[in-house]
């Protein structure tokens, strides 16, 4: 006879919570190009180390490693330094105006800017990004407007979305980029779904995708996978684990467990695991997984490694669940402040010149700002109510004209 | 008797559950360490423990599976949905699952789940932190549907949703969280610390499913309405100057036909107010079952005042919000008639 022992329930608990010192002595960094680059017609299970392990190029010097190094030019480095910058002073500008009051909300994706911009960088300006509310660096990469994604979050008389949208809800369709949801995940299946559809069409555009780690327990991030393998669609869906899903950390999607990129193996896909903050390992990433997809190989699966610097929102504040300075204590440090080491490593960058740059950039979204806020703020100049009765369908159906004329609008 | 918020009233009445009844258990997205993002189960977790109070995966579907399963095994779960906006990836397990397992299975097995929510607009949260998606719930067999309108009623009605040994959907009006609101945007809020609503008692009280309260009682028009538009009807009968009685409905499923009929069959008018959309939302049922019994009553056609039918659109708010002055136009014009 066996005695039969109590079952316990698992509750996930982070290394550290406020008041208590950032612990990341869990976290395994690789040196910089410690896996190789695999062929792209490798099976998937052949490489299950890159699933497992960390595709890191950049060292701590700052110097490029490895067979990922993906041999950018100076110029194209440096246009990948200016975009994140932008992106970072963008929303520290957009946080500001929102505790200004001249918007509701705000999210910013301080720290994680590489992910974005590097990502669109090793991508045609063709293929079609189905990002989350944490990718705007995709919109600064595609060389889009800031005044227009200012004025969509003011919604004001001169918002594409015509005042409907929760601010940072960008849609931008001339740039490839789709009309973010509110709801979590359900872009990352949609995505599988265009890639489909380029497919059938004999196409040679691909896809795109972003999801947090929280999001990945959702269903939608499951029907992806299934969907993309069956199909061998062309695309590349990425989960941005920046460690946090608002309060809860990432152990709460199963991370604690197993990688996120490791999930692609139990579906039979190619899983990637990138240090997030190496803008070269993030873009030789990308670039591996969309020259994949461009083969008729099919779909990756890509983590990038992140801290979420920032409050989740502007309604946020992450002192009440997690340490003050974890970021300044993470181990992969600043996407930014890495490339500029890496840059002046290669001589072709200096202090004085990223000093420079960054002048230039905040005077460049300071002038957005201006001109962004001539076309109003929320709730000061907004677009026409009216509009609110409009697109509900492609025609404007009797009892909305009839409601439209009770508001008064 | 303590001064109490809607969330502190909320929190009172699931840590009152959680020590009564150890089958109790909490969990949703947020909800354990940091007590929710509208900190309506803060301290809970850290007096219970995270075997009773904890975080849970970002997968609505998940949540309520679980908390079917839970159920089955003889827990009482109580799940958050951070954002009734959110409750849809959980729809078919509610629907398909939790409120038909008794029927199904001919009373073997149920789910005595609670699935609270944060619901409506009024916070500029855009079009997918303002939904008030009720009507969709009451439409479904087995499933019960409460939304209270203030501190003492939230605390005794959730109580008895908890105890109930059906699946209650309790929506959360998350704009009178901290305070009633008529619908006078532009007016500073008055906190329930004010309000003879927010005066609760400390312990254990249940208010009864299925029973309406009279928010004010009147002879000329009966005004329908529940959550945060008990307010807005208040200040829209202020309006007009009627003496409008105005019936708070506190659940719509099971509904009290009793309470509006004798309203009814008084005031000989009716007044229907919701945030939701019009087109087949929950005014659509109340109009016809006060038709249906009190059509010899009526001195006028029943009104209903409701959302537009558009998603809600983020810079237009106050345009949508249904607000005291379009409660008192359909007043003006059941007057008339
Ligand atoms: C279906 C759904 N459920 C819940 C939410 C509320 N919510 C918004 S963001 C968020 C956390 C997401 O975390 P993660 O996926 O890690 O992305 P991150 O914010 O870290 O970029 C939650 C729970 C939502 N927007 N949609
Ligand atoms: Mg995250």
């Amino acid at each position: 006879m066996t005695t039969k022992t109590p079952l316990k329930l698992h509750v996930p608990q982070p290394k550290a919570r406020p008041g208590e010192s950032p612990d990341f002595s869990s976290i395994v960094v690789p040196p910089a190009g410690s896996l190789r680059k695999p062929a792209l017609d490798e099976p998937h299970h052949a490489i299950r180390e890159h699933a497992l392990g960390m595709i890191r190029v950049l060292d701590e010097q700052g110097d490029a490693i490895g067979e990922w190094d993906p041999k950018l030019s100076s110029e194209q480095l440096i246009r990948g330094l200016r975009h994140m910058l932008t992106t970072r002073i963008y929303d520290e500008r957009m946080m500001k105006v929102q505790r200004q009051g001249k918007t509701s909300f705000y999210m910013k994706c301080t720290g994680e800017e590489a992910v974005a911009v590097a990502q669109a960088m090793a991508l045609e300006p063709g293929d079609m990004l189905f990002p989350s509310y944490r990718q705007q660096g995709l919109l600064v990469a595609r060389d889009w407007s800031l005044v227009d994604m200012m004025c969509q979050v003011y919604n004001n008389t001169k918002d594409r979305l015509k005042g409907r949208q929760l601010p940072i809800m960008y849609s931008v369709k001339e740039v490839g980029f789709f009309s973010i949801s509110g709801n979590l995940g359900t872009q990352f299946p949609q995505a599988v779904g265009w890639a489909m559809a380029s497919a059938m069409k004999g196409d040679t555009r691909i896809a795109a995708s972003w999801v947090g780690d929280g999001t990945t327990a959702e269903a939608d991030f499951h029907y992806a996978l299934t969907f993309a393998t069956v199909y061998r669609a062309p695309v590349i869906l990425n989960v941005v684990n920046n460690q946090w899903a608002i309060s809860s950390f990432q152990g709460f999607a199963g991370g604690e467990q197993t990688t996120f990129a490791a999930r692609a193996t139990g579906y039979g896909l190619p899983g990637l695991r990138v240090d997030g903050n190496d803008f070269l390992a993030v873009y030789a990433a990308t670039k591996w997984a969309a020259d994949r997809a461009r083969d008729n190989r099919g779909p990756t699966l890509i983590e990038l490694y992140t801290y979420r610097a920032a409050p989740h929102s502007t309604s946020d504040d992450p002192s009440a669940y997690r340490p003050d300075d974890e970021y300044q204590r993470w181990p992969l440090g600043d996407p930014i402040e890495r490339l500029k080491q890496h840059l002046i490593r290669l001589g072709a960058w200096s202090d004085e010149q990223h000093a420079a740059l960054t002048q230039e950039l905040d005077d460049y979204v300071r002038a957005a700002q201006k001109e962004a806020e001539s076309y109003g703020t929320l709730g000061v100049k907004p677009t026409s109510a009216a509009s609110m009765f409009e697109d509900v369908f492609k025609e404007v159906p009797p009892h909305l004209i009839r409601q439209r004329q009770e508001a008064g609008v | 008797m303590a001064r109490m918020n809607m969330i502190q009233a909320i929190n009172s009445a699931m840590d009152i559950m959680l020590e009564r009844d150890p089958n109790t258990v909490i969990f949703g997205e947020d909800v354990g360490y940091f007590g929710g993002v509208f900190r309506c189960t803060a301290g809970l977790q850290k007096k219970y423990g995270d075997h009773r109070v904890f975080d849970s995966p970002i997968a609505e579907g998940g949540i309520l599976a679980t908390a079917v399963g839970m159920g089955v095994y003889g827990l009482r779960p109580v799940v958050e949905i951070q954002f009734a906006d959110y409750i849809y990836p959980a729809f078919d397990q509610l629907v398909s699952e939790a409120a038909r397992l008794r029927y199904r299975s001919g009373g073997e097995f149920w789910a005595p789940i609670t699935v609270r929510s944060p619901c409506g607009g009024g916070i500029f949260g855009g079009q997918t932190h303002s939904q008030s998606p009720e009507a969709i719930f009451t439409h479904v067999c087995g499933l019960k549907t409460v939304i209270p309108s203030n501190p003492i009623d939230a605390k005794g009605l959730l109580i008895a949703a908890i105890e109930d040994d059906d699946p209650v959907v309790f929506f959360e009006p998350k704009r009178i969280y901290n305070g009633p609101f008529e619908g006078y945007h532009d007016r500073p809020l008055v906190p329930w610390s004010k309000h003879d609503l927010g005066e609760v008692p400390e312990g254990y009280y249940r208010i009864e499913l299925g029973r309406a309260a009279i928010a004010r009682a009147g002879s000329d028009v009966t005004v329908l309405a529940y959550g945060t538009m008990v307010h807005v009807a208040l200040a829209g009968v202020a309006e007009s100057g009627v003496d409008g009685e105005v019936i708070d409905l506190r659940t719509l499923m099971p509904l009290d036909i009793e309470c509006i009929v004798a309203s009814v069959k008084k005031t000989g008018r009716c007044v229907i107010l919701h945030e939701a959309t019009r087109f087949s939302g929950y005014g659509a049922e109340l109009s016809a079952q006060v038709q249906e019994a009190c059509f010899h009553h009526l001195e006028a056609p029943i009104e209903r005042v409701a959302g537009w039918d558009t998603p809600y659109p983020h810079a237009f708010e106050w345009e949508y919000f249904p607000g005291p002055a379009r409660v008192k136009r359909a007043i003006d014009k059941v007057m008339a008639g």
